[in-house]
């Protein structure tokens, strides 16, 4: 789960990590409130959208009155912002933040993350603050200082020390390791995944504080982090997403026409690839998961046709915790109780099998039923050609 | 002898009298596994399935001699129970649980450094030993005794090339699923290891996704040391960057992650690469014909 960057901001101060003065606001009035409230003769307007790449895309902007904050926030608000991350359909700007622009002497970068290689919490440091770490690797990786956390322990002064040498803050190793210490506590009390300080700036005066920051939580860890839970922005997200997952179904939109109905995330990605390897293309990645009810199939289907590009659905089950005489009641209930006018292909395989297939035969619809996975995918990018013909 | 569980395996059950649990260890025990108790606290000296219940592990373990435990307790208690079973000795633990929180598994992989005890999961399917010993939730009725070794983080796409085995007449020695977190407890190169000492198993299949360079690093491995075909399929060719497939550790965070990039790194590294799912089966056939074995059924 992603949150904003004011809320990130919110849990950093909340761990004794200074952040700039600022306030979300929703409004043009609200912003130049805040900005009159706050002080100063420099603003920052920063749309908050779950997308990096937000100042190239004109979603970062100073203002030198309170005026030119209102301005600025007024274009923001309701506009649609595109950047390098959100895709060519952009996003919505619904709130942003105004915060007291800040007087940096110099910027560095900063992350942890939970590392799958090493299997440990890893924090990531680089003197080249405020551009793509991404970019930084590629060209200059002995610019990017990583240092390992033992679980056992926990982060260690020394290592803190460590990457303030090699980032040219030795003589601040003392704050800064204060700091990083607790941001490493807040990484490991709220189960995050990835939290990324980038710019972490020294302030003309001679203060560390975090410019912007990103945050992801782990998603199986919500259950024990109920304030983090809240901070889910739903507009951020894909409705049919938020909607299947309110079903107990994973669903990821794509661009193609095959509606792809899948259980178990390992085979919905290989229906995906065999259907591309027809010559075909997904319209999403579903999987429904273990337990799978006649209900929730009909769910499955229900979401996958709210996707206008899709031509055909392919159901593909290897039920082995599942049943698939339920998945075949399923697919009837939902072909009874919804008009569906695209071709449905079925593949069955598993537990149940002949008992699935026997309700679909049974149950006259025009149900296209295959083999096995290659002749699914092959029915199903033969039906989209037949569609369009 | 296959790898990981065979015939004589005593295995227990944590979670034993949970709903899921119940019904995988009927499964299981229709299918000849050696299910000797099960654990569930506060329920000890109870009789489930005719087998005596235990309040903890090392009850378990002192009662029954078990050395393999399949773990069916929900994930925000998985990783206590995992280390419950280290604690009291079991050697071969398997943790069904989708939805264990990365951290947890993170502190637990440091607590278990330098001990011996195999970690199958979180996230998996389960391990099965066809005709012999099955700790997990898959359909047994589709797997045959035979030769090929197969390992895969998904449990679905493991029963598809399963399947497509089976039907050419190829069996398995041993299937383990090692599951689709990002930090799990064995990794593909350690099955792989175990694959090339079994001397019941002639060619082995891995089953990778999207994200992370596990599999490339297993099968760099693999072409040093590692005599025996390895044929290697990674799901996720249509799969968008930076998004979640499923399962917690399925996300392209570079470009090395992409399944294609990972398979051309396997291919150049000397091994058979399969990019249509469905021709999983037949590669392997060619594979085992090949190294001189046929569509070989019990050993």
């Amino acid at each position: 789960m992603n949150i904003h960057e004011y809320q990130a901001k919110e849990l950093l101060k909340q761990y004794g990590v200074p952040v700039p003065a600022g306030e979300v606001v929703y409004t043009d009035r609200a912003a130049s409130r805040v900005a009159e409230e706050l002080g100063g003769i420099r603003w920052v307007v920063k749309a908050q959208i779950h997308a990096g790449g937000r100042g190239k895309g004109g979603g970062v902007k100073v203002a030198n009155s309170v005026a030119k904050v209102a301005e600025i926030a007024d274009q923001m608000l309701g506009s649609t912002l595109v950047t390098a991350q959100t895709g060519p359909s952009g996003k919505r700007v619904h709130r942003v933040l105004v915060e007291r622009a800040s007087r940096i002497d110099r910027e560095f970068y900063l992350s942890m993350i939970v590392d799958r290689v090493s299997q440990k919490i890893v924090v990531i440091a680089s003197a080249e603050g405020g551009v793509e770490i991404e970019e930084v690797a590629a060209e200059r990786p002995e610019a990017i200082h990583t240092e390992y956390v033992d679980p056992g322990v926990g982060l260690l002064d020394f290592q803190c020390r460590k990457i303030a040498t090699s980032i040219g803050l030795a003589s601040r190793a003392a704050s800064f390791t204060r700091l990083l210490k607790r941001i490493y506590r807040l990484f490991r009390d709220k189960d995050c995944l990835l939290l990324e300080i980038n710019p972490f700036i020294v302030t003309e005066d001679g203060d560390l504080v975090a410019l912007d920051c990103k945050m992801q939580f782990d998603d199986n860890a919500l259950y024990r982090q109920a304030p983090v839970a809240e901070l889910r922005d739903f507009d951020e997200e894909d409705p049919k997403e938020v909607d299947a997952s309110g079903h107990g179904l994973n669903y990821v939109a794509l661009d193609g026409d095959v509606g792809c109905i899948v259980n178990g995330a390992g085979l919905a990605m290989g229906t995906m690839d065999a259907i591309v390897h027809h010559g075909g293309r997904p319209a999403n990645f579903l999987d429904v998961g273990g337990g799978a009810s006649a209900e929730k199939i009909a769910n499955a289907f229900r979401i996958v046709l709210t996707d206008p590009n899709v031509k055909v659905i392919l159901v593909n089950i290897f039920a082995g915790i599942n049943r698939c005489d339920w998945i075949a009641q399923g697919v009837v209930q939902a072909t009874r109780n919804q008009q569906i006018d695209v071709p449905v292909i079925t593949r069955l395989a598993g537990t149940n099998v002949e008992e699935g297939r026997r309700i679909l035969t049974d149950s006259g619809l025009a149900v296209i039923q295959a083999d096995d996975l290659d002749d699914a995918a092959a029915k199903a990018v033969a039906a989209v050609a037949e569609v369009a013909a | 002898m296959s790898v990981f569980v065979d015939r004589d395996s005593k295995v227990i059950v944590q979670g034993f009298t949970g709903q899921h649990a119940t019904f995988h260890a009927e499964e299981s025990m229709r299918f000849g596994t050696r299910v000797v108790g099960g654990v569930t606290p506060g329920k000890g000296g109870m009789t489930h399935l005719g087998l005596p219940v235990f309040n903890s592990v090392a009850e378990a373990v002192e009662e029954t001699g078990a050395t393999v435990s399949g773990i069916f307790v929900p994930p925000a208690i998985a990783t206590d129970s995992l280390l419950e079973a280290v604690e009291a000795g079991i050697q071969i633990a398997v943790i069904i649980a989708d939805g264990v929180p990365v951290q947890d598994m993170v502190r637990t992989k440091r607590y278990l450094a330098g001990r011996s005890t195999t970690i199958i999961g979180p996230n998996s399917p389960g391990i099965i030993t066809p005709g012999a010993c099955k700790v997990g939730i898959m359909p047994s009725h589709i797997y045959l005794p035979g030769r090929v070794g197969v390992v895969s983080r998904s449990g679905t796409l493991n029963y598809e090339a399963v399947s497509q085995m089976t039907a050419l007449g190829l069996g398995q020695s041993t299937c383990v699923g090692i599951g689709g977190d990002p930090v799990n407890g064995t990794d593909f190169k350690t099955v792989l290891q175990a694959f090339e000492n079994d001397d019941d198993t002639d060619v082995v299949v891995m089953i990778g996704e999207i994200g992370g360079q596990q599999e490339v690093e297993a099968a760099a491995w693999a072409s040093q040391y590692m005599a025996k075909p390895l044929v290697c399929f990674i799901a996720g060719m249509s799969a968008p960057r930076g998004r979640r497939m499923g399962h917690a550790g399925a996300v392209i965070a570079g470009d090395a992650d992409t399944a294609t990039a990972k398979l051309d790194a396997i291919e150049a590294l000397g091994h058979r690469v399969v990019r249509n799912p469905a021709e999983i089966g037949d590669t392997v056939l060619r594979a085992a014909k090949e190294a001189g074995q046929g569509p070989a059924t019990a050993s």
